[in-house]
Formats: C-alpha cells, structure tokens, sequence
C-alpha cells in the first residue's frame, strides 16, 4: 500500500519496477473551440455506446451532460455575459495575490502584485463562451481505485487508472468514491429509446460491459504501442495535450504566465498542485473562470486521506459496543 | 471573517455521483447491524447461562446475516460477484475489508446457530459423527462470531464516510457510533420480541446503553458536520425518516427501562427498536443519495473550507493555483 495523501509517484507507490514517466493531459480550455472532436473519437476508439435519448439538455451547445460509463470526454459550454466575465478576472486576480505578504500599511507596489496594475485586456468581450474538455483526473490519490474491493481498478505502469472489465464485479463503491464525479456503473447505452426511433436502435451493437463500472483510460491500449490518446490526436487546435506529466504541469505554467501577462488574470490552473487534496491530477486544465463554473468541484479531497482516522473511530465505537454488552450482562439477572 | 461562499454550478447538475445502490443496500445495513448485535447477546448468553437467550440470539444472527448476505448479492446482481471480493484483500476498500468481516462472522454465526437447530429438532440434523464437532465447536463459534460482530456493526459506517458524497463523508466522525449503537438497540429489541422476560434483562440494558448511545451519536455528528452538508438530514423524506427513528428509539427504549418486564410491552418496545434501527439506516442513506444530487451540497462546503484554509493563511494547498 502505498501513501494515501499528500504528494508522490503513484507509479512507483503501485510497485511498478519499469521507469515509464507518469503520462497525463495539459486540457487548455482558452483555445478550445467546442467542436466536440475528443468525444466523437474517444467514443469512436473505445466503442462506448450513446448516451442518453438524443435529446437538447438546454445547456447552451452541450447536449452530453457530464462525463459517466459510456461518456469520456464531455465538453462543457459556459455562455457569459461582463459582469461575470469581471468576476471571473476578479476571481482569477485574488489567486494570483494570494499568500502575497500584508503585514504593516500598504507598501511599495510588488512588481508580481497585479492588484493595482490596470490589466483590461484591449479587447474584453461583453460576452464570452467558455467551453472545456473535462475528462478523468486520473488522480494521484485516486478514490476510486482506493475504494475498488476486487482490485479491478487498478494503476498503470504510465501513472493512470484504468478499470478491468472481466474483474470488476459492478459493486459501485468507486462511483461514490470519486470526488470528481468521473467514475461510472453502466446501465445500458440506449435506455428509453423513442418509439418511432425503435427500428434504428434494433441494429445497434449489443452495448458492452453493462454493470461494471466505466471511465477514461486514458486510451491504456493506444499508450502501449506508443500512441496519442484518441482525444488529443483528434483535438484541432491542441486544446489537448497530451504527455509526460511533468512536462504538462510546466506547459500549463508557462501558458497561465502568458495569459496573466496579457492582463487574462481570470486564467488559472486546475490540479496542477501536488498539495492540494488529490495530491495532484493526471489531467491538468487551464480555466477561465471558478472550477464549480465548469461543473469541476471547488475543493476536491480524496476520501480515503482519512480513511485511517475513519478506522481508528471505527474501533473505538466497536469499542464501545463490546463495552456496552458487557455492562448490559453485569450485575446478574435483573 | 470568512466570507460567506456564493454559490454557481454548471447548470444545477451534480459535481459527484451518487453509489448506484438501491434500497438492498440500506436492508443490508440494517440486518448487518441486528446480525451483529445479536451475535454479541448470543455470547453475552452463552457465558452467563442464558439458555434462551443464547439460543434466539444466534438463530436471530443467523437469519439477520443470510438475509443481509442474500440482499448484498440482489444489488451486485449476481453471487459469484460478492466471491469476487474474496479474491483479494485491500485495507484502503471499507468494501473489501467487509466482505471478510461478513465472511468471518458468518462462519462462526452458522456453526453456532445450527447448533441450536440441531439441539431444537431433538438431534434429527443428519450429523452423524460431526455432531460431537459442533458440539464441541459452538462455543468457539459463538465467541469467533462475537468478535466480528462490532466490525460487522461499524464497517459499514466507514463504507458510507468513506466516499465524496457529501453528507455521508462530513459525518465520518460519528458515523460509526451512530451505527453501532444503532445496531445495539435493534437487536436488543428483537431479543425483546423473541426472548421471555426473565432472560431478557441484559437485553433491555443494551437497549437503554443504544438509545443513549445513537441520541448522542446523531446529534453530536449533526453539529459537528458542515450545516450544509448536514441540511439532507433534516430534509425530505430522509429527515421524515431520521425524525421518526429517533422518536421510537426513545420510545422503545423507555419502553424496556420501564415495562420490559411485562411480556407485551417488551415486545412493543422492541419493534419499536428495530423500527427505529430500519429508520435510521435508510434515513442516513437516503439523506447521502440526496445530497450527491444537488451540487450545492458538494461545492458550498468545499468553498467554504477552502476559504477557511486561506483565512487562516493556508494558501498552498488548493486545487486551483495561479501558477
């Protein structure tokens, strides 16, 4: 077993004896353009049935809804209008002076203190789309992978987590386990089919690995023979990247520099803290605006971090069930 | 100061899933918690010559654990999925660590209730030459099973906080004594049912200790979790539920404080129990099925203790950084 928190090498915690680096996703959300691309090829390679009923979720272009079994990659759309897009710079401003030293009255101004630097951008938008690739975290701590009871889930000599279909027996424990919400048990692709759409839903393939839980690979059969993940190979802009994971958290740093510098403050990074709750991610994104914006959680923490605190309360209540017996049968016959 | 979190989402969809668990879940929780403490009345009667009470408390263990066991597999779907977990062990899987609890505890539970069954049938079990080995094996048995049967009581506890749904995770510190004392009291209730009066005194106590013990246990976790987090609990159908259990565990128990000496009243009192156990453990579950729903209950806490962190100068520590 390997460390529960904080930061490490989950390859090498896994016991993995080659010397794979850790491989991972840079997800720039400022040039990603919506187009849908990653989630037609993802669904494209790993043969992941439909979700849902074609229908329009009335959430401006996505008509997905959020990552699950059979979806993978799922592009966000965000419609906002200035006063939000002031928020979100605002937002992004107060990370960039976070931890800056305030002791005594206000001082020189620190040439890294943009609070008082005028930032506008020359073209701010009064209206903007934000649109984001979410995908698997591939956690550092994954909770799903923590909490899998058959060892089904289990991590890749490339730092990923992958599900094994043949060992996972659809006990569900990961979906809760997940703090992002990425981890799914697929029901059926093609539920509640429409009743004039019947006869084109009669050819589609039987749908694979009903009951077991599904996610990201993070395209495990392509990485083996020295390919590109099917989203980021098939991503036009290179809003996707894809590789060693150290060499995206410094991709992801030089771009959030590039763009503050350009007065963006409202860019910031997601997951590329090894501090934080996670103790890392995979998968490192660049957003232009708060994480929940994008349906991301604020402050994700693993649950199994406190999984040895949760056993040692777990034995002091057992504890006091043997005690309470033993009282209960003091004292003789009442 | 903190500043109070304001509150935006990605269209009001949820942040985490809910566990894919249907009700069987929350009966396991239940039966596994009247299995366990009847395991431990069955030993507390074993040792201090209680006949009956041994007797009903081991055949109530048995049938607790099988209907628990038969429920667990309805919801994985198939059986050879529970022996799945068996394969391996994984002491960072609550789930893995309790289905060897479950196993453990069954075996000790089965060799010690069929020899009750054998002693009730008059010895028409076909024995042959093992009956002399359960004979000499129950007691064992029946101390083997009273050792897994707090485990047994209280895993499931570490199961539900041991997630990131939001309710059941912020009450990971009280979740295992509300749970065990939860167990204590129904199967001090259902020996109240089964078992005469005269036997029956250890199990009124333990029904009075439970009481007291999930009264507490409930509201310490409810002021101790984040009051968002802790708002499914008193919503609902979950907070009907929570609502209710609470009022008939103190019914029961007063019930068995006060008249568990007469027959009738005693009986009463302990449905009331198990009634009072059944609602706690779906109300629980149902309240953490719920706030998994709604995203609010996920990212207003998070905001919220992440803006603490960083008013108490914590600043290094956030999934989101500026660089």
């Amino acid at each position: 077993m390997g460390q529960l928190s904080g930061p490490t090498d989950p390859t090498v915690d896994a016991h993995w004896e080659h010397n794979h680096p850790r491989q991972g996703f840079f997800t720039d959300t400022s040039i990603c353009i919506g187009c849908k691309a990653c989630e037609v090829a993802c669904k494209e390679w790993n043969h992941n049935p439909r979700d849902g009923n074609l229908e329009l979720l009335g959430s401006s272009y996505d008509n997905t809804g959020a990552l699950g079994a059979s979806t993978w990659r799922h592009v966000a759309f965000v419609e906002q209008g200035q006063e939000r897009i002031a928020e979100a710079r605002e937002s992004g401003r107060a990370l960039v002076n976070l931890g800056m030293p305030r002791i005594g009255p206000p001082s020189e101004p620190d040439p890294l203190d943009l609070s008082e630097v005028d930032t506008t951008p020359p073209d701010t938008p009064d209206f903007r789309w934000l649109m984001s690739s979410d995908v698997c975290k591939h956690c550092t701590h994954a909770g799903c992978l923590d909490v899998c009871p058959t060892g089904a889930l289990f991590r890749t000599e490339f730092g990923t987590v992958v599900v094994q279909d043949d060992v996972c027996n659809g006990c569900g424990t990961c979906v809760a386990g997940c703090p992002f919400g990425v981890i799914e048990r697929r029901s059926d692709g093609t539920a509640a089919v429409a009743a004039q759409r019947e006869e084109q839903h009669a050819e589609h393939p039987a749908v694979p690995n009903v009951g077991v839980a599904q996610k990201c690979t993070l395209c495990y059969d392509r990485l083996l023979t020295d390919e590109t993940p099917a989203c980021a190979k098939a991503c036009p802009t290179t809003s996707i990247k894809f590789g060693d994971h150290e060499d995206m958290v410094q991709t992801a740093r030089e771009r959030v520099a590039e763009l503050h510098a350009k007065g963006l403050t409202e860019a910031r990074l997601y997951g590329a803290n090894e501090l934080d709750g996670v103790g890392g991610t995979g998968s490192v994104f660049l957003l232009l605006d708060e994480p929940e914006v994008y349906g991301l959680p604020p402050d994700p923490r693993v649950p199994t971090a406190d999984l040895p605190r949760m056993y040692r309360r777990a034995g002091v209540a057992v504890a006091g069930m043997l005690a309470a017996a033993a009282v209960a049968f003091l004292g003789g016959r009442a | 100061m903190v500043p109070e979190p304001e509150f935006t989402s990605y269209y009001g969809r949820p942040v985490v899933k809910p566990a894919p668990w249907g009700d069987d879940v929350a009966i396991y929780l239940f039966l596994g918690g009247v299995a366990g403490g009847s395991a431990l009345l069955g030993l507390g009667g074993q040792l201090t010559g209680r006949p009956t009470l041994c007797r009903n408390a081991r055949l109530s263990a048995l049938t607790a654990v099988s209907l628990g066991a038969v429920a667990l597999v309805k919801d994985l779907g198939r059986p050879e999925r529970f022996l799945n977990m068996l394969r391996t062990f994984k002491v960072t899987s609550p789930m893995s660590v309790g289905s060897w609890i479950l196993s453990a505890f069954s075996a000790g539970t089965a060799v010690s209730a069929v020899a009750e069954i054998d002693r009730l049938s008059g010895m028409r079990l076909p024995l042959g030459p093992l009956r002399t080995v359960l004979q000499a094996a129950e007691g064992p048995a029946g101390i083997e099973a009273a050792l897994f049967a707090g485990p047994l009581a209280a895993y499931t506890a570490v199961l539900l906080g041991d997630t990131a749904t939001p309710t059941w995770n912020a009450g990971h510190e009280e979740l295992p004594f509300v749970f065990v004392s939860s167990a204590a009291l129904a199967s001090a209730g259902l020996a109240m049912i089964t078992t005469p009066v005269a036997e029956a005194a250890p199990a009124r106590k333990l029904a009075a200790l439970g009481v007291v013990g999930d009264v507490v246990a409930m509201r310490v976790m409810e002021r101790r979790m984040d009051p968002v987090a802790a708002e499914p609990l008193h919503e609902g159908k979950a907070g009907a539920m929570l609502k209710w259990s609470e009022r008939l565990a103190v019914a029961g128990g007063l019930g068995a404080l006060l008249g568990g000496r007469n027959r009738v009243v005693a009986a009463v009192s302990g449905l009331a129990l198990l009634g009072a156990s059944a609602l706690t453990r779906f109300g629980v579950f149902e309240a953490g099925l719920e706030s998994a729903k709604d995203p609010r209950y996920t990212i207003e806490p998070q905001k919220k203790r992440l803006a603490a962190r960083r008013a108490a100068g914590i600043v290094d520590d956030a999934i989101t950084t500026a660089k």
